[in-house]
């Protein structure tokens, strides 16, 4: 037990010495948080949209209105298909006047959705005809143009909603209600992955390169020589990462509460257990490394290998796990960020209580118990 | 009274044989110099005594131990400090010995009393709180020594232990080895620096795993009875050395800095200055040309040579 705490007081101290890798360690996190977390967002805004008015009548001009009003699009130009004289020519004047059809400007990237009205949308709602307009939608990145196709036919609905009297109101109507995230901030959704992900990093580099470290420079066979045994100089050595990298993870945890208003709807207790239990396995995972590589080198890259990669694709932190092959479905179960995510979201974002991620946790607690053990197996064989 | 006992100790790195059946056993107190050239299997064979290395067979029990049976136990009766400096440089003075107390389970008495041993030994007082990195070598070395002693052992290991320090440091280091062998703890070195050799009470030369020699410095001398050297100083070494080779009353020679060393056939202990004579006859100038004692270099090169 004394042997133990003298390896974590060591290890302390040289963290603590090394002010440079306790900064990393510490805020870098927390700077990747900001960078990530203001460029990752899949909220799309300002959509460049231009229209094709080929009816000219108030309920058409109260159409576009309600895209230019809806805050998500803006009226960058306006398609001319008759030669009447267009309103807004703000784009348009710059323009040759022969590229300006729709299909010149989506060529060029100027806009990402066209609506196109066709003649006579204000006669047919004058007389309650059933019509359509065309919305054409920039399909080079598809999740955008989901999104994009989805607001598009919110503003429609809304606006035919008008015109229909009381009495014609659809038997069965579909009205979606959000939860958790009712405006559907992808912050919110994606801030607890990244806090999974920097976690997981910082983890497993940082006691990855420790006992790399040591055997680079040989003073691993120093202390090999002392009766110490394996087991009290690997859970010496992960105790400090394993306070310093819990740390790291609570001020990235108040940095996105305080930054991306993050809520904290359940038991912070309840976090704080998941939030170990994945650090643990973490941790097992950069000593699993640890046992494999000779260098620092080696060990940083294996180190961002295993845990940047399948932290970032493979645990639902992106993209959902249930839309992936099955063959990668069955490879996510070996992603401890998967439960992680689980438990996380729900803690935070729903408020939910153990038993909605009992299991996840328990998925934490074996993926941690089996790095743990395969990783002080082999560092015990090349013990002595 | 032994207190490292070693019989046919053997190690097998799968087709390689490392160590091969070594048997020799060390007195306690005593200075036990282990000599040979690079892979020699002087290191495997430390860290098998050591218990860090379990042999493939053969025994040896260290301190009364069988370092097979009990390697735990091997440990906290000795002492190690290898070729390098294995301290970690981004603690203090202080901070290493601490972490080297805690590790043999010290209390904190007993730490301090030893703190206390190891700054006024090394010659550290002062600088406590000195990183390990900002030290010259000689103080870095002296408190990798401290650090390998701080819980008494009865039993020290040192793995080439004076590599790149500068020669007064050195004689500094001796000094402190001479004085914990006085003080009855056993001190197996390896080194091949020669002249570091003469401190060792006995020597013991390694050649290719095997035990090619053993005995004190006069005792290994002894291997030249009857075979005399001359030294030979010329103006022209080599071509000095190139016509001595050419003599049948010549039985090999060597370089030793400027001059040539000469081992006679047995019996022509005599014939020095005939020798002499053809020399000038072919044109070298002798300068100088007298039987010498051989010293331990000789010793090394003829035992390696024969065992080879």
């Amino acid at each position: 037990m004394r042997k133990m705490l003298a390896v974590a007081r060591k290890e302390f101290r040289q963290i603590a010495r090394d002010t440079r890798t306790l900064m990393i360690l510490l805020f870098v996190p927390a700077f990747f948080l900001l960078l990530f977390g203001y460029a990752l967002s899949f909220d799309i805004r300002n959509v460049h949209l231009a229209v094709e008015d080929r009816d000219h009548s108030a309920e058409s001009r109260s159409l576009v209105s309600a895209f230019v009003n809806s805050g998500y699009f803006d009226l960058v130009a306006t398609v001319d298909a008759g030669g009447a004289a267009p309103g807004q020519r703000t784009l348009i004047s710059r323009l040759r006047a022969g590229a300006q059809t729709a299909v010149g400007l989506m060529d060029r990237n100027d806009v990402r959705a066209i609506l196109v009205i066709p003649p006579g949308l204000g006669r047919a709602v004058q007389t309650s005809r059933p019509t359509s307009v065309q919305v054409l939608l920039n399909g080079d990145n598809a999740n955008t143009a989901t999104t994009v196709m989805g607001y598009a036919l919110t503003i429609i609905r809304s606006e035919s909603a008008r015109y229909q009297p009381a009495a014609a109101v659809p038997l069965l109507s579909v009205e979606p209600r959000v939860w958790y995230n009712p405006e559907l901030r992808s912050t919110l959704f994606l801030v607890p992955g990244l806090i999974a992900y920097i976690a997981m990093i910082t983890a497993v580099i940082s006691t990855a390169l420790s006992v790399v470290r040591e055997k680079e420079r040989g003073t691993i066979e120093q202390v090999r020589m002392a009766p110490l045994n394996a087991g009290s100089f690997i859970v010496g050595k992960t105790i400090p990462y394993f306070l310093v990298s819990l740390a790291s993870a609570l001020v990235i945890i108040a940095a996105a509460m305080t930054l991306f208003g993050m809520p904290m709807r359940g038991s912070w207790a309840l976090l704080l257990v998941a939030l170990s239990l994945f650090l643990v396995g973490a941790l097992g995972l950069g000593l699993l490394i640890s046992s494999v590589a000779d260098t620092q080198q080696v060990a940083f890259q294996a180190a961002m290998l295993a845990s940047f990669l399948p932290t970032l694709m493979l645990s639902g932190f992106i993209f959902p796990i249930s839309s992936m092959p099955r063959f990668l479905q069955i490879v996510t179960y070996a992603v401890p960020a998967r439960y992680f995510l689980i438990a996380l979201r729900g803690v935070v974002l729903k408020g939910s209580g153990i038993e909605a991620f009992g299991s996840e946790l328990v998925a934490l607690a074996v993926f941690a118990a089996a790095v743990l053990a395969l990783a002080s197996a082999r560092l015990r064989r090349q013990w002595a | 009274m032994n207190s490292i006992t070693v019989t046919d100790l053997t190690k097998r790195f799968g087709d390689f044989l490392a160590v091969d059946a070594l048997t020799f056993s060390v007195r306690e107190g005593e200075i036990f110099g282990f000599l040979g050239s690079n892979g020699a299997g002087k290191s495997t064979t430390i860290r098998m005594l050591c218990g860090l290395l379990k042999p493939t067979s053969g025994s040896a029990t260290v301190g009364g131990i069988d370092v097979g049976r009990d390697p735990e136990g091997v440990k906290r009766r000795i002492g190690y400090m290898s070729q390098r400096f294995s301290l970690y440089e981004g603690l203090t003075v202080n901070q290493n010995i601490t972490f080297f107390g805690g590790l043999y389970g010290l209390d904190r008495a007993r730490l301090d009393a030893r703190r206390h041993f190891v700054l006024e030994m090394a010659g550290l007082h002062g600088r406590e709180k000195m990183l390990a990195a900002d030290l010259a070598g000689g103080w870095r070395q002296r408190l990798a020594l401290g650090c390998a002693i701080l819980h008494e052992p009865s039993i020290v290991f040192l793995d080439e232990p004076t590599g790149g320090v500068d020669p007064l440091s050195r004689r500094e280091f001796w000094r402190l080895i001479d004085e914990l062998s006085a003080s009855g703890t056993t001190v197996l070195v390896t080194t091949h620096y020669l002249d570091e050799a003469e401190h060792c009470h006995r020597l013991a030369i390694i050649h290719a795993g095997q035990l090619a020699a053993l005995g004190t410095t006069d005792e290994l001398k002894q291997v030249f009875a009857g075979r005399a050297i001359i030294e030979v100083q010329a103006a022209n070494p080599v071509e000095a050395m190139r016509l001595l080779d050419g003599m049948p009353e010549v039985e090999k020679t060597s370089i030793f800095g400027i001059a040539v060393h000469a081992v006679l056939k047995a019996h022509q202990a005599d014939a020095t200055p005939t020798l002499k004579g053809r020399l000038e006859a072919a044109g070298v100038s002798v300068t100088g040309m007298a039987p010498v004692r051989p010293s331990l270099e000789d010793v090394f090169l003829d035992v390696v040579e024969q065992a080879g």
